[in-house]
């Protein structure tokens, strides 16, 4: 395929995962990458642009823009511009689902719920306290806890028949209840599963949503146990882009297409 | 790499005027703490200082030396100390930084200006008009000193101030005087609290002038200014040397705004701010709005110590007024009113809530407010999770990335 230069890149640094996004001149993703964004933010950033770029069959001189977003967006080198992953999440989502939308990302660190209008502007937005309930953090806390693998758990769950529900809004008090379950002999899955239900509840709690709802985020990506289980307490169709975990690198694409590199 | 601005405010030259009263003040209190006369009264930040001051008491306000122990960043160190002999976390702040320093034999005021110790009350008096824990607090120290703890209980939810609330209020301040007496050693003189409320109800006004000013474009000043300028209002009310030194600040803002001199560089986006400040992060909050060019120019919190309703000829009646018309007494029917108005005044383009984790009564995100009156006004809103004074509660990443969301959403409304 000729590439349709010039290529526009979206790097968004999570507290969890680093996700560089390349998109061509027609708002085609032509090549991304997902890393561990671990203790170097900038190297990490780096290594993802080239990986991106070597799947996009490009090499930098090809970028005509890039734009940062995520808690690490001031530590990314060849960004020229940055922009807040609630400003990245809302612009990738609706590149996708052009309509009023209820976005809710759940990520390793925090979770949002954006709302916009049909015309893609943002009517508000909310992002968790301070605490982990609910977020990534909760579910490898639990992993932890429960000495399954994280990438075991969305499947554990699906297995499920007969959920357990946790009560506590509190990740500590929250892992006390598994242990007390552990000690009553319930399943492993139906545990996993009420964990999940957690997550969905602390972020329900969050704000209303309006009748489309859009999820995205890592643990959306890994686990799409959540979607089915939050379609079912919603009662009605979540759309998923089919890119999740990269919703926030391409919006920050499409602002480096847009040529907002910097606020007002 | 996208590099985080570094903003250069420009500074406000009486707010040396300002540090110099709020010295004297200081030293004052002290002298007569060592030197045993005048008399020390201990009194809440919105209580009955007039009256106080009528019988010529050096008054010392301990929710003023709280918010010196935040913005100092020493309040964290000691709230656990307070914790530790029964008073929660989940309670005021100021109450536990203020317990836990004294615990500690510590006071912001020895490195600021050579005070050993904060001064030891003759009586402390307080008002409940705030919340139930300044009583507390006060008891606390009034067992502690054996010293006598006097106080006014007020209504809460208030929605309109009615004649009922006057009379007790009135009647509660009354109370207060020959208990007062006996303590000051001497008698009640109205006229010497006709006075006390003349020069409250002036230095109310200028502050108000003051506050005002910032409803130019631009705003010639920011609410975390306002949050150190406004100790006069607070420690010097009913005093002249308060009411000189607003006279000096209110021609240095009115200069300003002749010269269409903003606080905040190339102001782009005015803010209103509800709730405490975060004492602890005054200069870093200021540093990022500014950065963003978005000016937090009003704020229910500095327009608390503005009593329009003081009136010397009648000054029991009309300081349980002025206590009660209070923001923090009222129901939110009346809350929403005021910031309502308050929004057109400053012409406001959005509102930030600071939700502060252990002073409830200032935190009026909590009963579905923003939702109310993003309603009523189309102005959006966002909440910011904190507290006054114990950093253990927040998150700079969280504040940072909300605030410059919300300042990218109040851009892209602006361009539609």
């Amino acid at each position: 395929m000729e590439l349709e230069a010039p290529l526009y890149v979206g790097a968004d640094v999570g507290a969890s995962r680093t996700k560089v996004a390349v998109l061509d001149a027609s708002k085609n993703l032509i090549g991304y990458a997902v890393q561990k964004s671990g203790t170097d933010f900038t190297a990490t950033a780096r290594q993802c642009l080239a990986l991106s770029l070597q799947m996009a069959g490009a090499d930098e001189s090809a970028v005509a823009n890039a734009i940062s977003t995520g808690y690490g967006r001031h530590n990314v080198d060849f960004a020229r511009g940055s922009r807040t992953e609630i400003g990245c999440h809302a612009g990738g989502c609706y590149h996708y689902f052009p309509m009023a939308i209820s976005i809710i990302d759940i990520g390793g660190q925090d979770n949002k719920v954006i709302k916009l209008d049909d015309a893609g502007r943002r009517i508000s937005f909310k992002m968790n306290r301070k605490c982990a309930a609910g977020t990534g953090a909760f579910l490898e806390e639990m992993s932890a806890r429960l000495d399954i693998p994280l990438e075991r758990m969305n499947d554990l769950a699906a297995r499920s028949t007969d959920m357990v529900k946790l009560g506590s809004f509190c990740t500590v008090f929250s892992a006390t209840e598994v242990l007390e379950n552990i000690r009553h002999g319930k399943k492993i899955e139906d545990i996993v599963k009420g964990v999940f239900f957690s997550v969905i509840r602390r972020v329900l709690e969050m704000d209303s949503l309006s009748q489309n709802v859009v999820m995205t985020g890592g643990v959306v990506a890994h686990n799409p146990v959540l979607v089915r289980m939050m379609e079912e307490l919603i009662g009605r169709p979540i759309r998923v882009p089919e890119k999740p975990q990269l919703t926030g690198a391409i919006g920050a694409a499409l602002y480096a297409m847009n040529g907002s590199n910097e606020r007002e | 790499m996208p590099v985080e601005k570094k903003v250069v405010r420009k500074k406000i030259a009486a707010a040396a005027d300002l540090n110099n009263f709020m010295r004297d003040y200081y030293l004052e209190l002290d002298a007569a703490a060592k030197q045993g006369a005048p008399k020390i009264a201990w009194c809440t930040s919105v209580g009955p200082a007039e009256i106080l001051r009528a019988f010529g008491f050096q008054v010392y306000f301990p929710e003023t030396h709280s918010a010196m122990l935040g913005a100092t960043r020493l309040a964290t160190e000691f709230i656990p100390e307070a914790n530790a002999i029964g008073y929660s976390p989940d309670i005021c702040s100021y109450l536990t930084a203020d317990i836990g320093a004294f615990l500690k034999g510590v006071t912001p005021l020895e490195k600021a200006f050579n005070i050993k110790s904060v001064p030891k009350p003759d009586v402390l008096v307080f008002n409940t008009n705030q919340c139930r824990d300044v009583q507390d607090w006060f008891n606390w120290y009034g067992e502690k000193f054996d010293a006598p703890v006097l106080g006014v209980h007020t209504y809460r939810g208030v929605s309109e101030v009615t004649e009922k609330h006057i009379y007790s209020i009135a009647k509660q301040l009354e109370a207060l005087i020959p208990p007062l007496e006996k303590i000051a050693g001497k008698a009640f003189q109205l006229d010497d609290l006709k006075h006390a409320v003349a020069l409250s109800r002036e230095c109310s006004e200028l502050w108000k002038k003051i506050l005002d000013t910032a409803s130019a474009k631009p705003a010639p000043l920011t609410f975390f200014d306002g949050t150190t300028l406004m100790g006069p209002a607070v420690v010097g009310r009913g005093t002249q040397k308060a009411v000189d030194v607003y006279k000096i600040l209110l021609a240095e803002l009115e200069e300003r705004i002749q010269k269409g001199e903003g606080a905040v560089e190339n102001e782009k986006f005015r803010i209103y701010w509800d709730g405490m400040p975060v004492w602890g992060r005054l200069s870093a909050h200021s540093q990022l709005f500014a950065s963003l060019h978005a000016n937090v120019l009003a704020s229910t919190y500095c327009n608390s110590w503005i009593f329009s309703a003081l009136d010397p000829q009648d000054p029991f009646n009309s300081m349980a007024r002025a206590y009660t018309e209070l923001f923090i007494v009222r129901a939110d029917e009346a809350k929403e009113t005021y910031i309502k108005d308050m929004l057109a005044f400053f012409k406001v383009d959005g509102i930030i809530y600071h939700d502060a984790k252990t002073c409830p009564n200032n935190s009026n995100c909590r009963y579905g407010m923003p939702q109310r009156l993003e309603k009523q006004t189309g102005i959006p809103s966002l909440t910011i999770n904190g507290d006054l004074n114990d950093l253990r509660m927040i998150s700079d990443e969280q504040t940072k990335t909300n605030v410059e969301a919300f300042i990218e959403q109040l851009q892209e409304r602006r361009h539609g």
